[in-house]
């Protein structure tokens, strides 16, 4: 059994964000990066599986990700969190990537590998289109599993509650297939001492789109399919009424609720 | 005039409110038409002409509701390859932009999500980082596909003589292979969509309790509005999980949004900071929250949300 789990470098969520004048890009040299918190979740939930499955004889997890140098970082921390090897995809050409183009690549990696399972997280917090799993699922032809609060592993069978917004969906299929995991299914380990020793042995592979025999045109801004026109920051919000409450709060609420039209 | 199709969310018979809202929008861009994609029955068909589409198109099977979203994608292009359209909208729900995602993949088009605008020519708008900035996006190539925000435009009523035109779907048997076993409904008490609902009222941290939570609720009804919580709230256990607000949880973009013992740390408000109007009660005079608000008491939810909702009932008679 081989699982691939697919984390995400992004910018930390305290940072102040903001975007490169010169591309319309995100300026991610301009925040602290750390790894998209949803694939921790998802990092967790690969080594419960191969837990769960008698170890890494039995199941090997590989951290896969897509981005520029400093993303190894997030490669090592699923190293350090226990994952047993890496792959960094690695090119200038990615710069300016969308969804898109990103999951071509990730498509591209994902099928040389050949995993029987794929994990990722539902949404990343800097581009929040919780996008790429389906596009992936769709270039790779997998069933999708997708917004996953419970994974189950039966033989070749992969069950999960899929949630909805009023509960949840049992969805089944047969692997090799892919999973995308919400906040809450499991609460990921913090990498221990002994851990983050033996993540500088562990192997990481790094592959340029040539290695993947993709071309740099299908990436990167001359890849992408969509283009930031212009950007500009929002007037801040105007400053509103703030009372104190002197047993008349609920009531001055209401006042301003019937003014607009809300009551 | 060219079409601009917009898929369509219905449930158990009902359009769902965000249907009629891109079928406004959809006018302003060009003839809009709706696709029905599941067990479309006819006061579905009925509605959304009411709602405006001037054409229905029809992918009707039980089928669609077994496998998730792949054969959706199939109807979905099926309708775009009959109406010849030159954009799609699509609500920025969850299976929405999956949907939206995997069509994108399967035309070679360009996809944004999470717009709440577009404007003449596709270009869509976008509030990014917590709402601090506004960004035009276009798609430059193919048929745009955009993933709109319920509450974004206010929906107005176009009642016409709509045709219905029936699609002829390929299911291929790849897109049936990740298959639906079973729905677990949870108990949601008959209140709006988080998503959807014109108001939420939320709760965090000084709610104190999942007994509070009564007052939150008890307001939210009143109003008529759904309730949302926030990360604190949500990882004691006080609320559900699938009630988040914010960053790791839903993104809500209400006419009204009252946030209630909630401090507004920045991963809170980049799930709320869109809302049209903004109310908050917290003991804390200098709660983050309350450079946000419209309006903003300063005092104990406890006492302040009850009287509010006894002055909403009467008020509302
Ligand atoms: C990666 C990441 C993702 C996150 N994602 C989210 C997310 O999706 N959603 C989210 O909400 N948070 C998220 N957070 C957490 C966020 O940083 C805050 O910790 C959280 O929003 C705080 O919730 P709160 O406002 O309810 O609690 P607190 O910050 O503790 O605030 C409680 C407030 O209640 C007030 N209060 C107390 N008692 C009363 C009373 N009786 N009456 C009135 N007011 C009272 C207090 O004055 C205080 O302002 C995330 C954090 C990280 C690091
Ligand atoms: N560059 C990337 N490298 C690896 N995984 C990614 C990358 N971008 C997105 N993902 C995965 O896709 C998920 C959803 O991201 P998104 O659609 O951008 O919100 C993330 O949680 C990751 O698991």
């Amino acid at each position: 059994m081989k699982i691939v789990v697919c984390v995400k470098q992004v910018p930390d969520s305290w940072a102040e964000k903001k975007l490169n004048p010169a591309d319309n890009t995100l300026d991610r040299e301009a925040a602290d990066a750390v790894v998209n918190e949803l694939d921790e979740y998802a990092v967790e939930e690969a080594l419960q599986i191969q837990e769960r499955l008698g170890g890494a004889e039995a199941c090997t997890v590989t951290v896969l990700t897509v981005g520029p140098e400093k993303a190894i970082e997030s490669v090592r921390k699923g190293l350090q969190m226990g994952a047993d090897d890496g792959v960094h995809v690695v090119d200038d050409a990615l710069h300016g990537s969308d969804a898109l183009a990103t999951s071509a690549v990730l498509a591209a990696a994902i099928d040389s590998l050949g995993p029987d399972l794929v994990l990722m997280g539902s949404e990343s917090t800097d581009a929040r289109m919780s996008v790429v799993p389906a596009m992936l699922a769709e270039r790779t032809g997998r069933p999708q599993l997708t917004f996953a609060g419970k994974v189950d592993l039966d033989g070749d069978t992969v069950r999960i509650q899929r949630v909805t917004d009023y509960g949840y969906d049992v969805v089944e299929a047969k692997l090799p297939a892919l999973v995308s995991v919400v906040e809450k299914i499991n609460e990921p380990r913090y990498p221990s001492f002994k851990g983050i020793m033996a993540a500088k042995k562990k192997p990481v592979q790094t592959l340029a789109l040539a290695d993947l025999g993709l071309e740099a045109g299908v990436v990167g801004l001359a890849g992408s399919r969509s283009s930031v026109q212009d950007f500009a920051a929002r007037p801040p919000r105007a400053a509103g009424t703030v009372v104190t409450d002197e047993g008349d709060g609920g009531t001055k609420v209401a006042d301003f609720l019937s003014a607009q039209k809300f009551i | 005039m060219a079409e601009v199709l917009v898929l369509a969310e219905h449930a158990g018979g009902d359009v769902k409110k965000v249907t009629f809202e891109l079928l406004t929008l959809a006018r302003t861009l060009g003839e809009p038409a709706a696709v029905a994609i599941g067990e479309v029955s006819d006061d579905v068909v009925a509605s959304l002409a009411a709602g405006g589409a001037d054409t229905i198109y029809v992918a009707n099977g039980a089928e669609y509701a077994d496998h998730v979203v792949a054969p959706k994608v199939s109807a979905l292009q099926a309708a775009l390859a009959a109406s010849g359209a030159v954009g799609i909208l699509v609500p920025a729900t969850a299976e929405g932009k999956e949907i939206a995602a995997r069509l994108a993949v399967r035309t070679g088009a360009g996809i944004i999500t999470d717009a709440v605008g577009v404007d003449a020519g596709f270009v869509a708008q976008q509030s990014v980082f917590g709402g601090s900035t506004l960004v035009h996006s276009v798609v430059t190539t193919g048929t745009p596909i955009i993933a709109v925000r319920p509450n974004s435009v206010a929906a107005e009523q176009y009642p016409g003589a709509a045709r219905r035109i029936d699609l002829d779907v390929t299911v291929a048997d790849i897109d049936r292979a990740a298959t639906v076993t079973d729905r677990v409904a949870q108990e949601r008490a008959g209140r709006p969509e988080l998503t959807e609902a014109a108001i939420v009222v939320s709760g965090g941290r000084g709610v104190g309790s999942p007994e509070g939570f009564s007052v939150i609720e008890s307001l939210a009804d009143s109003l008529g509005a759904a309730v949302g919580a926030s990360r604190a709230a949500t990882d004691a256990g006080w609320y559900p999980h699938q009630f988040q607000v914010g960053q790791t949880g839903k993104t809500v973009s209400p006419q009204l949004y009252i946030a209630n013992g909630i401090s507004g740390a920045i991963q809170h408000r980049a799930g709320m900071q869109t809302s049209k109007m903004i109310i908050a009660v917290n003991k804390d005079a200098e709660a983050p929250i309350f450079d946000l608000v419209d309006f903003g008491v300063v005092g104990d939810l406890h006492t302040v949300l009850p009287q509010l909702t006894e002055e909403v009932t009467r008020r509302r008679g």
